[in-house]
């Protein structure tokens, strides 16, 4: 939900990640290291910054380019939109916003799914788009992702998906939450089934998309430096009264703590998927 | 009543003049028709008040310091309880009780988060935020309830999981995220009823029942209504409103029509005037409810669950 703060507060990620697909942004600042950078050395880096290994976030589409084979994604449930069945309203009503953020993206919620392959190997795959919303879960999204796992279990075929999200959508209220119980409902229908399952967690992974499927991987892999936790920082800040730590709630905090197997750099990111898949799809 | 909310007091103030009356009444004076009358608008005033709640009111019923808690149900409704402590890992979590017990003499484990009374005991049960090991112990118990086929009965009552370092560090969205998949699988009946507040994951971690309750008086919302204000309105003031948007009521969630399976209902004025009326009213929908799973066997019991949390979803396509 952080994208709601980010109206207020300067902006950050979204609006760099913007900056370095731009073609009239010929300069970008790093956020994490501050140098001033040839966006298209950053482009041509996968959008990583070559200085500090910052991994910018990058839109579905380009995930989606970067980790299955050329030509082999085909997508499902593109056309499935999110309804204002509660009327919410705050500064501006659920309806509007929902219509603002179809405009800006040309369709679709705050995930891609579909099914392909990676290095011939093939996968159904969800792919997470913080842009639509701060990729937040409400019953499209939750849909969406439940659907794409009932795939996995039709075909065998292993599932991945790759997270960026705020957590559940507030708008949705009640069946926001019921999302998180849904897409780890059918986790168990996986495990069940040896069907495997990779969550690959990527800037920033938080909320109830963190405490539902996202932390169930047979496989949790997370890309360097992403903010992935259950309770945002500001949250913890005001409960407890102190500043946290550095690095808290990072990826390298995560694997320090036993909660992600490992940290994959996204220019190794196909290759180490398809080492993992080689393995637990061995017949 | 020890406690009031802002609503209530015009009718804790009729309730003390009647006390009072009735302690000045003897043998020579009679007040008894002035008591029955202040009695008569005393009902009335309440049928009105409660008759017409905000969502902010229910919200603060919800959470009102007399409510019954968790401990208070089990002392009500059930029979031949023993607590068990500790997640065989790191701590036992007194946030979140869990033991076993009798229902009308059926073996059951019962599972709820416990808030405290007293500053003291609101301190030791961590205002009714659970830690990993809370959610940990309570999987414990109900793999066990598994293993010796007892129905689960899960009393939910929190603001939320605790936000904290130590939280985040033992891997608080873990906890919460193998709660869900694993209560997905149980083959023994698991009836949920929320009890008061029903706060974002920390409830739902242990809420994926074959049948979901709320009480009358409870609410149920995927965050706070001071959370969800501090986003909107940078304003944590301005719950009253976000409570409003949220539609988090039990009537609310009722009207959906596929999230809840029953709204129980309080004594006029809530559970908390009355714990034995309140608790009666629980006893008999867990055993109505029981009775109908009885009837299936674990691995319908796991199918059943399944595709009524399936079918949470409003999309258009
Ligand atoms: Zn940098």
């Amino acid at each position: 939900m952080a994208w709601f703060k980010r109206k207020k507060k300067p902006l950050t990620g979204a609006v760099e990640a913007k900056k370095v697909q731009m073609p009239e942004g010929v300069w970008t600042k790093c956020k994490n290291c501050d140098e001033i950078i040839y966006t298209k050395e950053i482009e041509r880096n996968l959008n990583v910054c070559p200085k500090c290994d910052y991994h910018f976030r990058i839109s579905a589409r380009a995930r989606i380019d970067l980790v299955l084979d050329g030509g082999s994604f085909e997508e499902v449930d593109a056309g499935m939109q999110s309804v204002d069945f509660l009327g919410f309203k705050d500064s501006k009503k659920y309806k509007e916003r929902i219509k603002a953020a179809l405009a800006k993206a040309g369709g679709g919620d705050a995930i891609v799914c579909g099914t392909g392959a990676i290095e011939g190997l093939p996968v159904a795959v969800g792919v997470f788009d913080f842009s639509f919303m701060g990729g937040s879960m409400g019953s499209v999204v939750g849909e969406k992702i439940t659907r794409i796992m009932e795939k996995g279990l039709e075909l065998k075929c292993p599932v991945i998906i790759f997270s960026s999200s705020g957590g559940a959508r507030m708008q949705e209220s009640i069946l926001s939450l019921m999302q998180m119980a849904k897409t780890s409902a059918v986790l168990a229908k996986l495990k069940a089934e040896g069907v495997p399952f990779i969550s690959v967690l990527t800037d920033p992974t938080t909320g109830g998309v963190t405490a539902s499927f996202a932390m169930l991987g047979d496989i949790n892999m997370a890309e360097p430096k992403a903010l992935i936790g259950f309770a945002g920082p500001r949250v913890i800040e005001q409960t407890i009264r102190q500043q946290l730590p550095d690095g808290f709630q990072r990826s390298e905090f995560l694997l320090e703590h036993g909660m992600v197997d490992m940290i994959v750099q996204r220019q190794e990111m196909k290759a180490r998927l398809a080492q993992i898949l080689r393995i637990f799809t061995k017949s | 009543m020890q406690h009031y909310l802002d609503f209530e007091k015009p009718i804790v103030d009729l309730q003390q003049k009647i006390r009072e009356l009735r302690d000045y009444s003897t043998d020579n004076v009679d007040f008894s028709s002035e008591i029955k009358k202040l009695e008569k608008k005393a009902t009335k005033l309440r049928d009105e008040i409660f008759s017409k709640l905000s969502r902010w009111q229910r919200t603060q019923l919800a959470r009102h310091q007399d409510r019954p808690y968790t401990l208070d149900y089990i002392e009500h409704v059930f029979t031949d309880w023993f607590e068990v402590h500790g997640d065989r890992n790191f701590r036992d979590d007194p946030a979140l009780v869990c033991g076993f017990a009798r229902l009308d003499g059926e073996p059951c484990a019962v599972i709820g988060h416990q808030k405290g009374r007293d500053t003291k005991s609101k301190v030791y049960r961590n205002f009714g935020m659970p830690n990993p090991e809370g959610y940990r112990k309570a999987l414990r118990v109900m793999k066990m309830a598994e293993q010796f086929g007892l129905p689960i009965f899960c009393f939910v009552d929190t603001p939320g999981a605790f936000p904290g370092i130590g939280a985040e560090e033992r891997g608080q969205a873990e906890a919460i995220a193998r709660n869900l998949r694993e209560m997905a699988a149980l083959t023994v009946p698991v009836i949920v009823t929320i009890t008061g507040e029903g706060g974002s994951g920390g409830a739902l971690a242990i809420a994926v029942g074959n049948r979901v309750l709320m009480l009358q008086y409870s609410v149920y919302a995927v965050i706070s209504p001071e959370g969800c204000a501090a986003i909107l309105w940078s304003d944590g003031a301005r719950g009253p409103e976000a409570a409003e948007a949220l539609k988090l009521t039990a009537a609310d969630i009722d009207s959906l029509g596929c999230v809840i399976d029953e709204v129980v209902p309080e004594p006029v004025g809530g559970a908390h005037t009355d714990y034995v009326l309140a608790a009666a009213n629980l006893k008999r929908s867990l055993k109505k409810h029981l009775g109908e799973l009885q009837a299936l066997s674990g691995e319908e019991l796991v199918e059943q669950r399944y595709q009524k949390f399936r079918a949470m979803t409003r999309v258009q396509e």
